[in-house]
């Protein structure tokens, strides 16, 4: 942490957005995390990712549960709303925020012990609602704020920084996701910027749920030599199978792709994700060859990286209860609420 | 590119704008903190250590640091640098017991300096200390040079003067008055002196030859004007004056008329403003006192009526100016007469050398300035050294002060018979300034506070008398805003790359964007990747070695950054440090302390 906040001063060259804002118009105070921290990069991400997108920032929710990943909405966008939930809820309070007001855009900010331990029901029943979110979950393999315990994503073999090493099988995210049925689902490194920022993009124009599992190494408890979550770890097993690459509606897909190799895919809204392949095998639009492909990559060592499995066809949770365009946050309290009378008409009709 | 070499003396002084801009490398940021916490003897010292004139240069500088401070370039206005060095002169205590002193031996080499001005009185100061008997010639019956004759008391209070000059007079050189030097080959002749300093100054004000200049009397060149009036030899003037010329001179000249009785002057410019020789803020100060500036006039003749100057023909000029900012020769549109009862003419000055003859060794050039070594300040005749104005022609005084500090090297040298090329190298210190966990030892936050506007005296006061002197000094409440607008330019960011892990969190949390981690690539091609672009090609790149786990560098354009220190405090691993760069920069007693020791070492 700092005892400073970062100085209202700026290079003179720093760009505006379409809306005329400047990155720095989507900080939030001064992180207070430990100095090193992934979840700060993760921060400046989401900061630089909204920032280029051009979202209003009151036009956007951020949404949390309990924990150091937890923590971090309060550093990104402080003109946007912002809802720090129970520990392992943030699902919940997200559903029902977009289900009153799906004209927002949700950010959810979630760790794996907030997830993967008390929030794992919750994170279920989000995916097979595939509520329309971006789900970032900032994995770092231990529960940072209770100092350091392996948390339900710990690879066996790992160790602290003191005691045995752990024997108990680790929960994957993304493999969990792809089982679900989520619709978006990628992997991204705090400390490879330039990929996750077009993945955070990427989940936030998605419609439906989007998992972004980030390895985001705890430099306090979780970065040194037994550790398979530790920056040195993640960059030496780091595996990028496939680029993508963020296309916003008004722009053109540029010719300096490969033919062959690459792959468009368009988004709700217009704007296309345009997929590279690193990795000749892999198909992005297969959920079996997905699964397939990330267990034997567990099974070798290696940290999957890229927009891992992307399906745009399968409604929201919007679509898939039939409820109408018009957010009901809009809608007059007299037509949303028709009144006692109305009420007892309906409990007739169930008689 | 290359690893930057951070051991070499130059670089972090580089970063440090206004110590680097400075001829005689004064510790700006240093003087500044001290200034911060009160102790204003302590920075008048470490001003003098460089400087020498504090009370006289926080008043009169031409402060090349001010247009090259950092604060400049991140926001509008530099530090008031200048004003600062001012306060710490207003404010110290006594510093008699704090001065150097000759020792009660002397050590027996003779040395004349030929001139009283600044320039000879930095030698002095660097050399009566070391026990060199010191004579110096003045043909003026006063001391300063131009520091007296040229700057008018409003701006220049002889009391400043006499004071910072009589710190080094007084430590024994034997003070020579209203003699002047008429024959360098006389002086020589005897034999009596291990080595000669000219510090004569650029006297011999520039003539404009027009038609008219000898029919009347009110026709006066700025300089020599300017000393009459400092000696009381003219005491008014007429209503209506024209300067021709628009540098520091002619702002002199101009705010001095209206002190003598003048109520209409026009300082008259052949080019448009941003071609004015003239420092922004004494022009600022001349409009201030509703002097008007006329550009694009180019003067033609002096009208005279009846053997009386009544006013002055111009040509009125238009130019073109192509995209680079250069100016063409003009074209002249019309012509108009401007009435006056005075002109005086202030554009530039001469160096003359009367007194040297042409046959004693002593090279000139075909200016008529004489041919000296840039480094050891030595003419083409061994043991005769120049420097100030008389040396390369008209500079301000804190480069003939950087240039005495020289001399005085060289001259030491000289007499001990020690190669004048092989000097004491510049070094540099490193010393962190951690405190702790999130602690510095100076104001690391950035302070969004504008630059403070100098008091004046009011403008219906300060007309009275032609001495008051019209700025004010900053108050303790101004001085103490101002110092927190200093960047604090010496406390670097230091670079450790083997301790870095690559987490971001100095590129995240950087407020103006300086630092990115990339593949390295020659300069041209890394300036245009950063995360923002480095287009101040002044400005260096600072690039790591290979970062461990990539292979990456880290790469900080030096240009904005505001040394907040938040890189290092956000760093979990200590690779970025804040530490205090020290330069040293050697001076004529650190040449003698290493003669001793060679002496001493020989037996």
């Amino acid at each position: 942490m700092s005892y400073i906040a970062k100085p209202k001063v700026s290079h003179p060259s720093v760009p505006r957005n379409e809306l005329g804002l400047f990155k720095r118009d989507y900080e939030g105070v001064v992180s207070t995390l430990c100095a090193g921290c992934g979840h700060d990069s993760v921060t400046a991400a989401i900061i630089q990712a909204v920032f280029e997108l051009g979202i209003e920032p009151h036009k956007l929710c951020k949404m949390s549960g309990i924990g150091c990943s937890s923590k971090t909405p309060a550093y990104f966008l402080s003109q946007s709303h912002g809802f720090n939930s129970v520990h392992g809820r943030m699902p919940s309070v997200t559903t029902g925020a977009n289900a009153a007001n799906s004209d927002l855009t949700y950010i959810g900010v979630s760790g794996d012990g907030d997830s993967l331990s008390i929030g794992m029901g919750q994170f279920a029943h989000v995916i097979r609602r595939n509520l329309d979110m971006c789900y970032i979950m900032e994995n770092n393999g231990v529960y940072g704020l209770t100092k350091g315990q392996y948390s339900a994503t710990a690879d066996v073999g790992t160790t602290a920084k003191k005691g045995p090493a752990n024997k108990q099988m680790p929960i994957d995210p993304v493999s969990i996701a792809i089982g679900l049925g989520a619709t978006y689902i990628a992997r991204g490194f705090s400390g490879a910027k330039e990929q996750l920022v077009p993945l955070i993009k990427g989940a936030i124009m998605h419609k439906g749920f989007a998992l972004l599992d980030v390895i985001s190494p705890c430099v306090t408890f979780n970065d040194h030599e037994g550790s398979t979550k530790s920056y040195a770890h993640t960059r030496e097993h780091f595996h990028q199978v496939i680029n993508a690459d963020f296309v916003p509606p008004s722009e053109e897909i540029v010719a300096a792709y490969e033919e062959g190799n690459t792959m468009p895919i368009r988004l709700h809204d217009g704007s296309k994700i345009v997929f590279r392949r690193v990795d000749k095998d892999y198909d992005p639009t297969s959920r079996a060859a997905a699964f397939t492909f990330l267990r034997d990559s567990v099974n070798a060592g290696e940290i999957i990286t890229g927009l891992l499995y992307i399906d745009e066809e399968t409604g929201d949770m919007h679509d898939l209860s039939g409820s109408i365009e018009t957010p009901l946050s809009k809608i007059p309290y007299e037509e949303l609420n028709p009144g006692a009378e109305e009420l007892a008409n309906l409990m007739d009709r169930y008689r | 590119m290359n690893s930057t070499d951070t051991s070499h003396p130059d670089y972090f002084h580089k970063v440090v704008d206004c110590q680097w801009a400075c001829p005689a490398h004064t510790d700006v940021p240093g003087y500044i903190r001290l200034i911060a916490q009160g102790q204003f003897t302590e920075a008048y010292m470490l001003n003098r250590h460089s400087n020498i004139f504090p009370g006289i240069l926080g008043r009169v500088c031409d402060r090349p640091c001010e247009p090259a401070c950092r604060r400049g370039r991140v926001e509008d206005k530099p530090v008031a640098i200048c004003r600062l060095k001012r306060v710490a002169a207003d404010h110290r205590d006594d510093i008699t017991d704090l001065l150097p002193q000759a020792p009660a031996k002397t050590n027996g080499k003779k040395i004349a300096l030929i001139g009283a001005g600044c320039a000879s009185l930095s030698v002095a100061n660097d050399l009566l200390p070391l026990g060199y008997e010191i004579t110096i010639f003045e043909a003026l019956d006063t001391t300063g040079g131009l520091m007296r004759t040229n700057i008018p008391q409003f701006r220049l209070p002889p009391k400043v003067l006499d004071e910072e000059i009589n710190y080094i007079i007084d430590m024994g050189a034997d003070l020579k008055t209203s003699h002047r030097i008429e024959s360098m080959k006389d002086l020589l002749a005897g034999n009596d002196y291990d080595a000669v300093f000219v510090g004569t100054g650029a006297p011999r004000g520039k003539e404009l030859k027009l038609p008219g200049r000898y029919d009347a009397d009110n026709i006066y060149i700025g300089i020599d004007w300017l000393e009459s009036v400092a000696f009381e030899h003219v005491k008014e003037i007429g209503k209506k004056v024209l300067i021709i010329g628009v540098g520091n001179t002619a702002m002199d000249c101009c705010r001095s008329s209206l002190r003598l009785g003048a109520t209409d002057v026009k300082v008259m410019a052949r080019k448009p403003r941003e071609f004015f020789k003239a420092s922004a803020w004494e022009l600022e100060d001349a409009e201030e006192e509703n002097i008007e500036i006329i550009v694009n006039h180019s003067p033609k003749e002096f009208v005279i009526e009846k053997g009386k100057l009544v006013g002055m023909l111009f040509e009125q000029m238009e130019y073109d100016i192509d995209e680079k900012g250069r100016i063409d020769r003009g074209k002249v549109i019309g012509e108009v007469t401007i009435p006056c009862d005075d002109v005086i003419l202030a554009i530039g000055q001469n160096n003359a050398f009367p007194w040297i003859e042409r046959d004693i060794g002593i090279e000139f050039d075909e200016w008529e300035c004489p041919v000296v070594d840039e480094t050891t300040m030595m003419c083409s005749r061994d043991g005769i050294f120049f420097g100030g104005d008389s040396a390369f022609g008209p500079k301000n005084i804190i480069w003939a002060v950087a240039h005495g500090h020289e001399a005085a090297i060289s001259i030491h040298k000289y007499c001990n018979g020690e190669s004048l090329q092989e000097r004491l190298p510049r070094g540099v210190n490193l010393v962190s300034q951690k405190m702790g966990l999130h602690e510095w030892s100076f104001s690391n936050d950035y302070d969004a506070v504008s630059r403070r506007l100098m008091p004046h005296v009011d403008l219906l006061e300060r007309f009275k008398k032609i001495d008051i002197e019209v700025e004010l000094g900053f108050t303790a409440e101004q001085a103490v805003e101002e110092v927190e607008r200093c960047l604090n330019c010496d406390i670097q960011t230091v670079f450790t790359a083997k301790l870095c892990i690559e987490c971001d969190a100095c590129i995240d949390i950087c407020p103006v964007d300086c630092l990115t981690m990339t593949e390295s690539g020659d300069e041209d091609d890394l300036r245009r990747r950063l995360t923002a672009p480095a287009e101040n090609k002044e400005q260096d790149l600072y690039v790591s070695a290979a970062l461990p786990q990539t292979g990456r560098v880290m790469v900080k354009d030096e240009d904005l950054c505001v040394h907040c220190s938040l890189c290092a405090e956000r760093c979990p691993t200590g690779a970025w440090d804040m530490q205090k760069s020290e330069i040293s920069i050697p001076y004529a007693k650190d040449e003698a302390a290493l003669t001793a020791s060679r002496l001493a070492a020989r037996g």
